[in-house]
């Protein structure tokens, strides 16, 4: 990876506002358009169960159409790097695996899975030698098994390797 | 007064148990350790380990032990911030980016030991300060809000949201979008008066709606952590140590800042009890403290004036959010948030009457946070070069162990692996929010009191059939509701003020 290409813009402020408002902004139609099912409005014996929600949708739809405009409008402020491609590069190699790891905790038990997580992560982006990525990231697992399930008796999700060894 | 005193004697007592110290030094030890590691907060911090002490506080007098555990762990990741702010100039803490301007500079000077001594023994001096106002306003103030009924509650909560968008430095729109994501996300689930599903659309995992804890641990943690690692996988940093020599010396100068302190510690208890937070008042004093002092303008060189405004802010309004936590039911900052829903979970109702029916906790409470402070200083000047150490393992290493430690604390919240779905949502919220200056603060705030801000709403609503007048009816709640909308036009105001002044 170059330097020119890794601080090479991959977003602008202007983009990244405007696609956050927006999102925003939907969500306050979500709000504002299940709180009218309910009914939003006085009925004998108090507010209705959307009363409170339908306000709170139609404010988060007025702030955020004036945040939306405020960042069409923006001039050089709107151009700035919201985030450079190697920066972005360096997030998604910690988010992409995380998500990974989080949908794998279900069934693989977060032990086996956060051994995996930790190894990958020392191996491939701190490129350490086999022995200390192993080392690491099972004293990781067992500490963690011994503050969790020994000391504080707090069960966490398990998988087939906890049955195999009789943990679970 | 005679009576309070008591009360607080009797919570040393409860407080100076062997048990209770010990959970006190694990809790501080922890909360430095915390408050160095980058994505490991206050907040976040205590929201992961709150469901460890369910089990404790089931034993009797076990919830003081587990307030005492959580409120050191505050303490501590207060102290722990400054430890990176001034070696590496990364704020562990957002309370300490103003320690940063000048601590740096001194730390590149060689006076990182001085720095440091300053920055914590102002620490301790803005909490103490803070404490003591706990310990003599927070009687009084719980007395008097023994006679509140629903609009009163309601115009403390509007006064608190409110307070948000007139002091944030935060674009106030965002700021309104971010509180009112808040309300709505609290508001999924069911209806706290009639029982309504709403906003599930038919989904049993948004039943209960939106767990605050999950909230925190992935706006604070997973977002502080992608946000860290924009800045590459390597710290750079100086070294310190800190020795009886130094800390003697630094002390003798300490004096000379008394102007600055006492200003500091007015402008940290004012901002933690009325919502501020510890961010902006941190930055706020540090900037009066420019103003005032008469070497003003060197300030950002290295001056230790300018790490003693920002600490003693930061630490006195981290302190005295808990004020309105105790008394109100109303939390002053996130993390308060986080002690405040512990207490909802342990079984306690936070509000006046706790100082009538649990004044063991309460007394036991205050009084830990003499002990938890002083305790907190003495750790800090000792451990400095151990707590440093921590920051010199690789990123590589720490970042996925940070990461199946918030895996874990989103996880024991409800025993769910969808909580730590959400998480990584609100991570990725979390980074977006806070590249584009959407605070993040009210957001969570929002959720933990939606339900009660709602209700307490709906019952004023329900007393006075429909009108709006009643947030008016008498002195006291008519006083809180003109103050909130004073505070929430404030933008608005302050932008008209400097549009007559032609600037």
């Amino acid at each position: 990876m170059s330097e020119s290409s890794g601080e090479r813009p991959a977003l602008r402020y202007r983009a990244a506002e405007l696609g956050v408002a927006a999102g925003f902004f939907a969500l306050g139609a979500v709000v504002i358009f299940d709180s009218v099912r309910l009914g939003a409005r006085w009925a004998e014996d108090g507010p209705q169960p959307g009363y409170f929600p339908f306000y709170l949708g139609a404010i988060i739809c007025a702030a955020s159409a004036i945040t939306f405009v405020l960042a069409l409008i923006s001039g050089e402020a709107g151009r700035r790097t919201f985030v450079e491609v190697g920066q972005l590069k360096l997030v998604l190699s910690v988010l992409v695996p995380s998500v990974v790891f989080v949908a794998v905790v279900g069934w693989l038990g977060i032990y086996l899975a956060g051994f995996l997580f930790v190894a990958f992560f020392m191996r491939w982006l701190g490129k350490y030698a086999w022995w200390k990525v192993v080392a690491v990231a099972l004293g990781n697992s067992v500490a963690f098994y011994l503050v969790f399930e020994v000391w504080f008796l707090v069960p966490l999700p398990k998988g087939f390797l906890e049955r195999l060894l009789g943990l679970d | 007064m005679i009576d309070d005193f008591q009360s607080l004697m009797h919570g040393f007592a409860v407080a100076l148990t062997l048990k209770n110290m010990m959970f006190m030094l694990i809790g501080i030890v922890l909360g430095v350790i915390i408050g160095v590691l980058p994505g490991l907060g206050g907040a976040n911090g205590v929201a992961i380990l709150l469901p460890l002490t369910f089990s404790m506080a089931q034993v009797p007098g076990g919830t003081t032990t587990a307030i005492i555990l959580l409120s050191c762990i505050y303490w501590g990741a207060l102290f722990g911030g400054a430890i990176t702010s001034v070696l590496f100039n990364i704020p562990g803490e957002p309370w300490s980016v103003a320690t940063t301007f000048d601590g740096y500079p001194l730390a590149q000077q060689g006076r990182a030991g001085a720095a440091l001594t300053a920055a914590f023994t102002s620490s301790f001096v803005g909490a103490l300060v803070a404490v003591l106002v706990i310990t003599f306003l927070a009687p009084v103030v719980a007395n008097f809000a023994l006679e509140f009924g629903p609009p009163e509650f309601f115009a403390v909560y509007l006064l608190t949201f409110c307070a948000f968008v007139g002091m944030s430095k935060e674009p106030p729109f965002k700021t309104i979008a971010s509180m009112m994501l808040g309300f709505a996300l609290a508001a999924v689930g069911t209806d706290p008066v009639t029982g309504t599903l709403r906003l599930t659309f038919g989904s049993i995992r948004l039943l209960n709606g939106f767990d605050f804890l999950v909230a925190v641990i992935g706006l604070f943690g997973i977002g502080e952590i992608l946000l860290t690692l924009e800045e590459g996988l390597a710290f750079k940093g100086a070294s310190a140590r800190i020795n009886l020599g130094v800390v003697l010396e630094t002390w003798k100068e300490l004096p000379r800042y008394w102007a600055t302190s006492l200003r500091s510690s007015i402008v940290g208890c004012f901002m933690g009890i009325v919502p501020g937070g510890a961010t902006p008042a941190s930055f706020m004093s540090y900037g009066v403290a420019r103003r005032f002092s008469p070497d003003g303008d060197k300030f950002g060189s290295g001056k230790v004036e300018g790490v003693v405004a920002p600490e003693t802010a930061a630490h006195a309004a981290g302190t005295s959010a808990l004020l309105p936590m105790i008394t109100l039911g109303v939390p002053g900052s996130p993390t308060a948030a986080v002690l405040l829903g512990g207490l909802l979970i342990w079984g306690l109702q936070p509000g006046p009457l706790l100082f009538v029916e649990q004044k063991d906790f309460v007394w036991g409470l205050i009084a830990s946070m003499y002990l938890g402070n002083i305790a907190g200083l003495i750790v800090v000047l000792t451990c400095v070069p151990l707590f440093a150490a921590i920051l010199r393992v690789p990123f590589s290493v720490i970042a996925p162990i940070i990461i199946v430690i918030c895996a874990i604390g989103a996880y024991t919240v409800h025993n769910s692996v969808f909580d730590v779905w959400m998480m990584v949502v609100f991570g990725v919220a979390g980074y977006l929010f806070k590249k584009l200056q959407y605070p993040l603060a009210p957001l969570v705030l929002a959720i933990v009191l939606g339900d009660n801000a709602e209700s307490s709403f709906r019952q004023a609503m329900l007393v006075s059939q429909g009108d709006m007048l009643i947030f008016f009816a008498n002195k006291l709640v008519g006083t809180m509701t003109v103050l909130a909308l004073l505070l929430l036009s404030w933008p608005l105001i302050s932008w008209l003020i400097a549009k007559a002044r032609g600037r």
